[in-house]
């Protein structure tokens, strides 16, 4: 099979993983292998006194018992800021808090070994919500304080444009954290090689950066640490950054060369893993009679928990977005990110915006209902369009297609028919049908290069082997590099051979994050190609007497002659090129914005973005009278994200980011008691299963994004911002229920179900 | 204690402790590494294995409770390089992203097929609704399954 650009091609990874031939991290039982585990504080907030491990290096097989001092370097981990130790110090700032390392010979002497630490804490009264960490007589859980960041973003003149406005909403909203719940749990196995190079395979989103981590906590050296990162059995954000990694390092600098093996139960995954960040949202929105919208305030709170890791990014994202897909000349977003005794707020699909959109979303529900619009045509009137500057004052030059999206959804029969769905609900039902505009930036923002670096190889056989440098944690972005090396070389599935990501052999190419996978790794694979093609003409014209490149064409395992038809096989040029000519490596760097808009100072990187992903979603829902329980009953989302490369890929994206969105819209929230989760495990936290989702219907609204490989943005973030406010929306729509806490259990939806319901027919 | 277990149509017996969990007796002793444990308890379903031909959870199961029987785990579906209807159309209609989730979701498809070779959506939904997916959405799953179930009727095989 040709891979060609825009085909529903079968994705490389799927044979090897529908036959459990495909070795995930955690698959990796190196022979002598020694076990790792952690044994965490237990509580939110406590002075750490002591560490009692007699009992524990007493059982028989513990190789050895570690705690902060047996650190050698830093002991600090954290992208941006370096905050979170490896192993506590003296303080404990939330109970998933590592405090010891164990390495024993089985899990049995693990287990028990760990259950024999015994921890001398002295408890502190725990910060449990960001209002109590902001009090200046609050006790400081960092030096700097427990505000990680405060920043604003400010256009126009907000305070004067209230006086224009017809109609002024407000509102507040409440988000929990979420867990991103992926299936492989967070691990990796670590040996320190005879070589002295520490090489670990672990299921992450970063391995290159990982290396700075280790080599910065551990005082080690970057060029001596190589991880090796197998496709990933999910992450969406909760492997970015260090989990396992330092702990795994650690471990293995005291094994004596014997590989360790760590793996995090569901529940220790729950209680130490990064979460999506609770959030608080204050907003007020006016907009002219003529529903332009004219003038925002908001502030958003983020709750970072325990460490930064990317709080302050989080925050930033959801500031950026905090206006909504809409033109609004006069804002002033203030952002928070503050430091609590929660678990640690970090990287999430949607990263803030997710939470900004519940927001946003609503208050224009409640705008249109105020104006006695129809909510679909206000969004659509106030719409981005291309050239128009978007919340923060930055102009879109890039492909904007929100209107685009929401005139196809507005033609949908999910949409046109929606009142007669409404009124045929059966006895002790009530329906309601709720929308929302939705984007979501891609890549890193100005400031931090947004860059990767692509290497391809002919291989001795003549086919081609890419080395991917991104993590695949599910998303598909290996296979749309083989669909894009096989595109620009002319050749089949079966001659493209994907590496997954190793240091050793791979170039530093950023993390699997931001929507910028593909966008910007593929870039760089375009020009590897064709530099890799241009070679390969270049090499045949001499192997062939030929003057003239343009006489030579690039096929399936050949370079032919075209005037007279004479091939050579790739094997051929292959066993004639020194290895060192047989491999092309390219970088790219994503663009940035150009009218960088004098506000948003605090945000020393990560501010402005200029690219952005756009859908319309649409839900409804029918929610029972009788106990409050509302069913998601069909879904649909249409997005704008360039152009498309793969449909079914891009479908796979749109439906799994809307599913999740759908888990955080109705059951999904971590359930918090004084620091502490109540609901570490899926039968407590609940993600959606089969029987809690509808179809998922995606469309596509193609643009061409002309800075894109072949002309596509990043996919994998947007849908996921839709699902809260439509499903919101929605629950609006049936019972005049305005819900301002997520998720919107039946507990919180039957307080609505009293209320009268709107009569169908009669509004907007 | 000695188990003797038919895995994959191979004949075996084994040395291990009764109270070792089928998942790591697998995985660790046999190499059998597509059993996939992602919770541990009994709420994910990542590890169905089929006990004589049922679903059942590796997590929950202890090395003696497989004592005279037959297992299949996601290596022995296919018949050599040719692939089970069920897993043909997870790779062809989009239903594998991560895939950790795709063992034990097309063993207990399996089990629903040979059940009810002519599933409805809803009955497809219902049969794999033990098993959490946190990538698709389920909804390429459930075509998958349903055009596993068309390709099988049309074979006139049975799953």
């Amino acid at each position: 099979m040709m891979l060609e650009i825009g085909q529903a091609a079968p994705r490389a990874d799927a044979r090897a993983k529908v036959t459990g031939a495909e070795r995930f991290a955690s698959d990796h039982y190196p022979p002598g292998l020694v076990w790792a585990g952690v044994r965490r504080a237990g509580v939110p907030h406590a002075r750490l006194r002591g560490v009692e491990s007699q009992a524990a290096r007493a059982v028989p097989g513990v190789l050895a018992v570690l705690i902060a001092r047996d650190v050698p370097g830093t002991n600090r981990q954290g992208i941006v800021h370096k905050d979170q130790p490896v192993l506590a110090e003296d303080l404990v700032r939330h109970a998933g808090e590592a405090v010891a390392l164990i390495l024993a010979e089985d899990r049995a002497a693990l287990r028990r070994a760990l259950a024999l630490i015994e921890l001398d804490l002295e408890p502190l009264p725990p910060l449990l919500d960001v209002d109590a960490a902001l009090d200046p007589a609050a006790p400081s859980l960092h030096d700097r304080g427990n505000c990680l960041l405060a920043a604003e973003i400010v256009a126009g003149q907000v305070d004067a444009a209230w006086a224009d406005c017809a109609v002024v909403v407000e509102g507040e909203f409440h988000l929990p954290f979420q867990d991103h719940a992926f299936l492989e749990t967070q691990n990796g196995v670590a040996q320190l090689l005879p070589d002295g190079v520490l090489t670990l395979t672990v299921s992450t989103q970063a391995p290159f950066r990982d290396r700075f981590e280790i080599a910065h906590a551990l005082g080690l050296d970057v060029l001596r640490i190589r991880v090796i990162c197998p496709y990933l059995g999910g992450g969406f954000g909760g492997k970015d950054g260090a989990t396992v990694q330092c702990l795994l390092a650690l471990a293995a600098l005291h094994a004596g060369g014997r590989p360790v093996k760590m793996v995090w139960e569901r529940e220790e995954a729950m209680i130490a893993g990064y979460k999506r960040h609770a959030a608080r949202l204050r907003y007020r929105l006016g907009a002219l009679a003529d529903g332009s919208l004219h003038a925002l305030d908001c502030q958003l709170h983020f709750d970072t928990g325990a460490y930064a890791h990317l709080g302050g990014e989080v925050m930033e994202l959801g500031l950026e977005h905090a206006g909504g897909p809409y033109r609004i000349p006069h804002t002033r977003m203030r952002g928070w990110a503050v430091y609590t005794n929660h678990p640690i707020g970090g990287a999430m699909r949607g990263f803030g915006v997710c939470q900004a959109s519940f927001a946003f979303e609503g208050m224009m529900d409640r705008l249109a209902a105020a104006l006695g619009r129809d909510p679909l045509d206000l969004r659509r009137q106030n719409a981005l369009r291309r050239g128009d500057r978007n919340c923060a004052g930055v102009t879109q030059v890039h492909s904007t297609g929100l209107v685009a999206c929401l005139e196809t959804l507005s033609r949908q029969p999910l949409w046109r028919e929606r009142r007669a769905w409404q009124a045929a609900a059966p006895p002790f039902k009530r329906r309601g049908v709720g929308i929302a505009a939705v984007f979501n930036a891609m890549g890193y923002g100005r400031g931090l290069p947004d860059a990767a670096i692509a290497k391809v190889e002919l291989t001795s056989a003549g086919t081609f082997r890419v080395y991917n440098a991104v993590a695949d944690m599910g998303q598909g972005n290996a296979s749309a590099f083989a669909q894009i090396a096989g595109q620009v070389l002319c050749q089949t599935a079966a001659a493209i051979e994907l590496v997954q990501p190793d240091t050793a052999l791979a170039l530093p190419s950023g993390s699997s994050s931001a929507g910028r996978t593909t966008y910007t790794y593929g870039n760089a694979l375009i020009r590897a190609c064709e530099a890799m093609k241009a070679k390969l003409l270049q090499r045949a014209s001499l192997f062939l007497f030929v003057d003239e490149l343009a006489s030579l064409a690039l096929l399936p395992g050949k370079v032919r002659h075209m005037p007279t038809g004479r091939d050579l096989p790739l094997g051929r040029i292959a066993a004639l090129l020194p290895e060192a000519d047989r491999v092309s490596i390219e970088q790219f760097v994503m663009p940035v914005a150009q009218d960088v808009p004098a506000t948003g100072k605090a945000f020393l990187i990560g501010f402005p973005h200029v690219f952005f992903a756009y859908a319309a979603h649409l839900a409804r829902v029918e929610i029972d009278e009788l106990t409050g329980k509302v069913d998601v009953t069909d879904y649909l989302a249409v997005t704008e994200a360039g152009r498309v490369l793969n449909p079914r890929n891009f479908a796979q994206q749109v439906q799994g980011a809307v599913a999740q969105g759908i888990g955080y819209a109705l059951s999904e929230e971590l359930r918090l008691r004084e620091g502490q989760i109540l609901n570490p495990d899926f039968a407590r936290y609940l993600i959606p299963t089969s029987l809690d989702l509808p179809a998922i219907q995606s469309l596509a609204v193609e643009t061409v994004e002309e800075t894109g490989p072949f002309g596509m943005k990043g996919v994998g973030e947007v849908g996921v911002n839709g699902p809260l406010p439509a499903i919101a929306g929605a629950i609006e729509d049936a019972l005049g229920l305005r819900l301002h806490q997520g998720p919107f259990k039946p507990q919180r939806v039957l307080a609505g179900v009293g209320q009268p319901g709107p009569v169908p027919g009669e509004r907007p | 204690m000695k188990i003797q277990l038919k895995v994959n149509g191979q004949d075996l017996e084994l040395e291990a402790p009764p109270d070792r969990r089928a998942v790591d007796l697998l995985r660790e002793e046999l190499g059998l590494t597509g059993v996939k444990e992602a919770c541990g308890s009994g709420e994910c379903g990542s590890c169905t294995i089929l006990v004589d031909g049922e679903a059942r959870l590796a997590c929950l199961l202890l090395a003696a409770q497989l004592e005279g029987q037959a297992i299949t785990t996601i290596e022995g579906l296919a018949q050599g390089e040719e692939l089970h209807p069920v897993q043909q159309a997870f790779v062809e209609l989009g239903a594998v992203q991560c895939g950790y989730c795709t063992p034990g979701m097309i063993l207990a498809a399996v089990d629903l097929l040979r059940a009810n070779p002519d599933p409805s959506p809803e009955e497809i939904r219902v049969g794999l609704s033990g098993n959490l997916c946190r990538c698709t959405g389920y909804q390429m799953i459930v075509e998958a399954v349903a055009a596993a179930a068309r390709a099988l009727r049309d074979q006139g095989r049975s799953a």
